[in-house]
C-alpha cells in the first residue's frame, strides 16, 4: 500500500465525519469548543461565515451532520450538532456580532448581478458577492426575503424575528431588493444591463393527486401542502375544519398536520403510501409529530376522495405492504384487505415537489433536460448560457436549506471568476491549516478527555401552550449549563492523529493503549481489502479511510483505521519519540470573499 | 493533563469463549514512561490470558520490586495480585500456590529483582519446579533508581550516562537451564507475534516456565551504544523459529499455518507446533546452552523456545500435596484427631 499522502486535504477533511457531510462544511468541532468555552460570538461568526444562517439551521437544518458523527458508531447517539449551533446563535451578542460582520462595500466594482428568488441561494450568492463591491438587485415576489424558510418553516419551529434578524445581516450590506415583484421573462433580465443573472427560485410546486377520483369535486375542501403554509405563514388562512388527513411522509407533511393543530384541528392525521421507517421525514420531526398527538398511518395509498352532497366527507385509502425485490427495490403490494375509509373535513397534500420555469423562455440558450431542470456544470452552476447561474432547490431539484447555501458559495466564486474575466474552472483551493496541539506531556490544547454523557434532550414548551398559538416555538434550546454538557460531547474529530514514520521505533506503546483497537503495525499488503483482514478489530466499515505509514525499520507499516477513534490522544501522549502528535486540521471552503475577521 | 482512559470501546471486539473481549482483561491505566518495553508485555498477558479464555479471577500475579514489578497493575484488573518485598516474588508465590493449586500463577520480575537481589530466590524456585509461569522483563539497567547499570548489561554496553558497563552479564536464560528449568524461553518486547504464543506455552506448561523478555528502557537504556535498545535488539535478533500454541479444548483449524517441524504435546494435552530447523532440539538441554552461547560469541540474541520439558514432575507432584486449596479444607480434614495422630506415631516406631 501506498503511504498516506497527508497534504492531500481531503484526507483528513474526511476524517472530520460532521464537516465531511455538512453539504457546505462547516467546521463543526471548531464551533462546539467555541461553544464549550462559552465563546458564542466567535462560534457564530464560523457558522455564519460557512453557513449563512446559524439561528435559521439551528433550528431547521436536515442536519447531515448527525447521521455521520463518529460518536454515534462508539455511543448510542450522536452530538447534538445542530442544537448547539442554535446555542451559538442564542447566546451570541448582537452588538459585537454586528461590529464583525463584513460591511458593504463603498465603492461599487461597477458590476450588476440579478439575482432572481430571495431564499437562501441568493442571499447566500448576494453575502458572498456584497464585500467585492457588486451591485446586487434581489428579486422576489413576496413582501420579504427568505424564501421557502419563511413560507414554508412555521414559525413554532422558526420564529419570524429569528429569520428577520439573518436576512437582514445581508440586506444590510447594500442589495438592492425588488419585493412583491414577479419576474416574468429571463428574456427581459437579459436584455437589461446586468452582467450575471442567478436563479433561485426553488421549487415553487407542490405535487397534486388530480387524478384521483373525487379529486376535482373535494377542490374547496383540499390544499397543496407548501401554498397552505405559505398562507398560513403570510396570515392569509388562520383556520382549518375540526378533521384533518394530511397526505404525505416528508419533512413538508410534518409542519402541515402540526400547523393544522394549531388553527383548530382536533382530529388531524398523516397517512402515507410508504411503511413508516421508510418516510422521508427526518425521525425527530416524525416524533415531535406524534408527541402532538398526531397518528401516522403508513402502508396506505390513497384512492378516493369521497364527497357528498358537494361536501368532502373523507378518503378511501388501499392497504399495502412494501415488497422488496432482489435488488433492494421496493414495490408497494395491496394486501387484498377492503379499503379503509377516513371521515375527514379537509385534506392537505403534501407529497412532494416539483421545479418549475415557466418564466424562462427555452430560446434564451439555457438548455433543460428532460426532467425540466437546467443543464449545469456540477461544479460551478454555470448554465448553457454564461452568464445565467442557478443555485438551491432550482438547480438539481428539492433538497434542503443547508445545500441551497452550499450552492450559493460555490455560484457565487463562479460569478466573481466570470466577470473578473477568468476560467469558471480555477476554483480555489480550500484554506486548511494543520497545528500541534502539545502543551506538556499530558497536555494538549485541546480538551482530549472523553465524556460518557447520552445526549441531552432539547427541552420543549409545555404541549397546551404551543397548541394554542402557532408562534409560540416549541423547542426552547439549550440552556448554557445543559449545551457545555452537550459540547463535551464531542470527540474533537479535526484534531487530527499526524504520523511521521521516520521517528517510530516500533516499540507498540500506541497500539496497547489505544481503547478502540485502531492502531496496527502489520507486514504490507498489496490491496486495502487484504490490509483490511489483518488488522486487530474488524476493519469493515468501507466509509472510512485507512491511514498508512511506512514503511518502517522491520518493514512492516502502520496501519490505522479512522473508524472509531476516538481523538483521545493518548497514542501521542505513549509515543517516547512523538511519532504520533495530535495536530489540529482547520478546513475552510473558501468563498467569494473573505467575509469577517475570526 | 490527563491520564485518564475513555471508556468507549470498538463496538466489535471478538470475544473469547467466556464471552470477553481482550478490554475484560485490562488493568489500571500504565505510570510507566511512555514507549517503556514493559508496557507491551503487559498487552502480550492481556493478549495470550484473553486467547486462552482464562477466568480474570483464577489467576493470580505475583512481583516483586521495580519498574518491571509495578506493570501487574496495568494487565488484568480482575484478577488477584501480589507485590512482595524486593526479590521475594518466588517465596510468595510458593505459599500461594501451595495454598491453592486452582489458580494460574504469573510472576512478573525484573532484572535488577530477579538477577540481583532475587538471585538467591530465583535459584531455589527453579530447583523446586513450581508450577508457575516467571517473566523477566529484562532492560539491563535500573530504571526506578535513574538507570544503573544492572546484572544483565552486557560488557561493554553503555546506558544514557555513557560510561561502559566492565562487568561481565548474567545470562538469566542460561543459569534457569543450568538449575533445571523445565521451560525456557526468550523473547523481546517488540516482538508480540513470538512472545504472546510463548506466554500462552508457559501458561499451559506444568511446573517451572521461564521467559526472559528483553524489554528496552526508552528513558535510560535505549542509547546507540546499549544492547538492549530497540534498535540493538532488532538488528541482532536471531531465532529459533516460530511457533504456536494450540489450546487443548481448540479444534485444530486451518488458522495455524502449516508446515511446523515438530509437535509437543504438553501436560495438560495442549500443543505446541514449533516452525524451526530440524536439527534444533528442544528437548536437549546441553545443546540449548551451546546455542545460546554460539549466538552470544557471534554478537546475535537468541530467541524462541530454547528448552521444554513437559513431562517433569512439580513441586506438588514431588510433596504430594493435597489436591483441595487449602482454604476449602475443613477442620474435620485439618485435625483429624487423636486417632489419627495415633496411626502415624505407630507407622514410625
Amino acid at each position: 500500500m501506498k503511504p498516506t499522502d497527508i497534504r492531500d486535504p481531503e484526507f483528513f477533511h474526511r476524517v472530520i465525519d460532521c464537516q465531511y457531510a455538512c453539504p457546505a462544511h462547516t467546521p463543526v468541532p471548531e464551533y462546539i469548543r467555541l461553544i464549550a468555552q462559552g465563546r458564542y460570538d466567535e462560534a457564530y461568526l464560523i457558522n455564519w461565515e460557512s453557513n449563512v444562517f446559524p439561528g435559521v439551521l439551528g433550528r431547521t437544518c436536515d442536519r447531515p451532520c448527525e447521521p455521520a458523527c463518529r460518536r454515534g458508531r462508539v455511543d448510542e447517539e450522536p452530538v447534538a450538532i445542530c442544537r448547539l449551533k442554535r446555542v451559538a446563535a442564542d447566546y451570541r451578542n448582537e452588538e459585537r456580532i454586528r461590529a464583525r460582520l463584513p460591511k458593504a462595500h463603498r465603492r461599487k466594482n461597477g458590476k450588476k448581478v440579478a439575482l432572481v428568488g430571495a431564499g437562501p441561494a441568493s442571499l447566500t450568492v448576494a453575502r458572498d458577492l456584497a464585500p467585492l463591491g457588486y451591485e446586487l438587485h434581489l428579486f422576489d415576489d413576496q413582501a420579504k426575503a427568505g424564501g421557502f424558510m419563511r413560507s414554508q418553516i412555521p414559525a413554532f419551529r422558526l420564529p419570524e424575528e429569528v429569520l428577520d434578524t439573518e436576512v437582514g445581516y445581508i440586506l444590510e450590506l447594500g442589495v438592492v431588493t425588488h419585493f412583491k415583484r414577479y419576474v416574468e421573462s429571463l428574456r427581459e433580465l437579459l436584455e437589461a444591463d446586468y452582467d450575471a443573472i442567478f436563479v433561485g427560485t426553488g421549487a415553487p410546486r407542490g405535487r397534486d393527486l388530480k387524478n384521483l377520483p373525487g379529486r376535482k369535486e373535494a377542490d374547496p375542501y383540499v390544499h397543496i401542502g407548501i401554498e397552505w403554509l405559505a398562507s398560513v405563514a403570510f396570515g392569509h388562512v388562520e383556520s382549518i375544519a375540526k378533521r384533518v388527513i394530511v397526505l404525505g411522509g416528508g419533512n413538508t407533511a410534518m409542519d402541515c398536520c402540526r400547523t393544522a393543530r394549531r388553527l383548530g384541528g382536533e382530529d388531524v392525521k398523516v397517512i402515507v403510501r410508504s411503511p413508516f421507517a421508510e418516510m422521508k421525514a427526518s425521525p425527530w420531526e416524525k416524533e415531535d409529530a406524534m408527541n402532538e398527538g398526531i397518528p401516522i398511518i403508513d402502508n396506505h395509498v390513497p384512492k378516493e376522495f369521497v364527497v357528498e352532497n358537494g361536501r368532502l366527507v373523507g378518503m378511501r385509502f388501499e392497504k399495502v405492504r412494501a415488497v422488496y425485490d432482489d435488488e433492494g427495490r421496493r414495490s408497494l403490494v395491496p394486501t387484498g384487505e377492503p379499503p379503509a375509509f377516513y371521515p375527514c373535513d379537509e385534506v392537505i397534500i403534501a407529497i412532494g415537489q416539483e421545479n418549475a420555469f415557466p418564466w424562462i423562455e427555452r430560446d434564451v440558450g439555457v438548455v433543460f433536460d428532460k426532467w425540466g431542470l437546467p443543464v449545469l456544470d456540477k461544479e460551478t452552476f454555470q448554465s448553457t448560457n454564461p452568464k445565467v447561474f442557478f443555485g438551491g432547490d432550482a438547480a438539481f431539484g428539492p433538497a434542503n436549506i443547508i445545500t441551497a447555501v452550499a450552492h450559493g458559495h460555490q455560484a457565487a466564486i463562479s460569478i466573481h471568476l466570470f466577470l473578473s474575466g477568468r476560467s469558471v474552472h480555477d476554483r480555489p483551493p480550500p484554506q486548511v491549516n494543520l497545528v500541534s496541539q502539545k502543551m506538556g506531556i499530558h497536555e494538549w490544547s485541546y480538551d482530549n478527555e472523553v465524556d460518557d454523557d447520552d445526549r441531552y434532550r432539547v427541552p420543549h414548551a409545555d404541549l397546551e401552550v404551543a397548541l394554542r398559538d402557532r408562534r409560540v416555538e416549541v423547542e426552547l434550546g439549550f440552556d448554557p449549563a445543559t449545551a457545555y454538557r452537550e459540547a463535551e460531547r464531542c470527540l474533537n474529530c479535526d484534531v487530527q492523529t499526524v504520523f511521521t514514520a521516520e521517528r517510530c521505533i516500533e516499540c507498540d506503546a500506541c497500539v496497547d493503549i489505544c481503547p478502540t483497537d485502531c492502531i496496527n503495525f502489520v507486514e504490507d499488503e498489496e490491496d486495502e481489502a487484504a490490509l483490511r483482514k489483518k488488522l486487530r478489530a474488524p476493519a469493515d466499515n468501507l466509509d472510512q479511510p485507512l491511514y498508512v505509514g511506512g514503511p518502517l525499520k522491520t518493514g512492516r507499516i502502520m496501519v490505522k483505521d479512522e473508524n472509531v477513534c476516538l481523538h483521545c490522544g493518548l497514542c501521542a501522549e505513549r509515543c517516547p519519540t512523538a511519532a504520533w502528535d495530535m495536530q489540529k486540521f482547520l478546513y475552510n471552503v473558501t468563498k467569494a470573499a473573505p467575509l469577517c475577521s475570526l | 493533563m490527563t491520564y485518564i482512559r475513555p471508556n468507549f470501546r470498538h463496538p466489535a471486539l471478538p470475544r473469547n469463549e467466556l464471552g470477553y473481549t481482550r478490554r475484560d482483561y485490562e488493568g489500571a491505566l500504565s505510570t510507566l514512561c511512555a514507549g517503556c518495553g514493559h508496557d507491551s508485555v503487559s498487552g502480550a498477558i492481556i493478549q495470550a490470558c484473553f486467547e486462552l479464555a482464562i477466568p480474570p479471577h483464577r489467576v493470580g500475579k505475583l512481583s516483586g520490586i521495580g519498574c518491571s514489578s509495578k506493570t501487574p497493575t496495568y494487565f488484568l484488573g480482575r484478577s488477584h495480585g501480589f507485590n512482595t518485598v524486593h526479590g521475594r516474588m518466588p517465596s510468595v508465590a510458593t505459599g500461594a500456590a501451595l495454598a491453592n493449586r486452582e489458580l494460574v500463577y504469573i510472576g512478573v520480575s525484573g532484572d535488577g529483582d530477579t538477577a540481583s537481589i532475587g538471585l538467591g530466590q530465583f535459584a531455589h524456585v527453579i530447583r523446586r519446579n513450581l508450577d508457575m509461569l516467571y517473566i523477566v522483563e529484562n532492560n539491563g539497567c535500573y530504571g526506578l533508581t535513574k538507570g544503573q547499570d544492572s546484572a544483565t548489561a552486557d560488557v561493554g554496553s553503555a546506558s544514557k550516562k555513557g560510561v561502559p558497563n566492565p562487568y561481565p552479564p548474567i545470562d538469566l536464560c542460561a543459569m534457569a537451564l543450568d538449575l533445571g528449568a523445565t521451560f525456557v524461553a526468550r523473547s523481546f518486547s517488540g516482538d508480540k507475534r513470538q512472545l504472546v504464543p510463548l506466554i500462552k506455552a508457559g501458561i499451559a506448561h506444568r511446573g517451572f516456565a521461564f521467559i526472559d523478555v528483553i524489554s528496552p528502557c526508552v528513558t535510560f537504556n535505549n542509547t546507540p551504544q546499549s544492547t538492549k535498545s530497540y534498535d540493538y535488539v532488532r538488528e541482532h535478533l536471531a531465532s529459533t523459529g516460530t511457533l504456536d500454541f494450540v489450546p487443548v479444548r481448540q479444534e485444530i483449524t486451518a488458522d495455524y499455518e502449516a508446515g511446523y517441524t515438530e509437535e509437543v504435546t504438553l501436560h495438560d494435552g495442549s500443543v505446541i507446533h514449533l516452525y524451526k530447523e530440524p536439527d534444533l532440539d528442544v528437548h536437549d538441554r546441553h545443546a540449548a546452552l551451546r546455542a545460546i552461547r554460539e549466538h552470544k560469541e557471534a554478537g546475535r540474541i537468541l530467541t524462541g523456545l530454547l528448552y521444554v520439558d513437559p513431562d517433569s514432575a512439580d513441586l506438588h507432584e514431588v510433596l504430594q500435596t493435597v489436591k483441595t486449596p487449602l482454604r476449602d479444607l475443613t477442620a474435620k480434614e485439618l485435625c483429624p484427631g487423636s486417632r489419627a495422630l495415633d496411626a502415624i506415631n505407630a507407622s514410625k516406631r
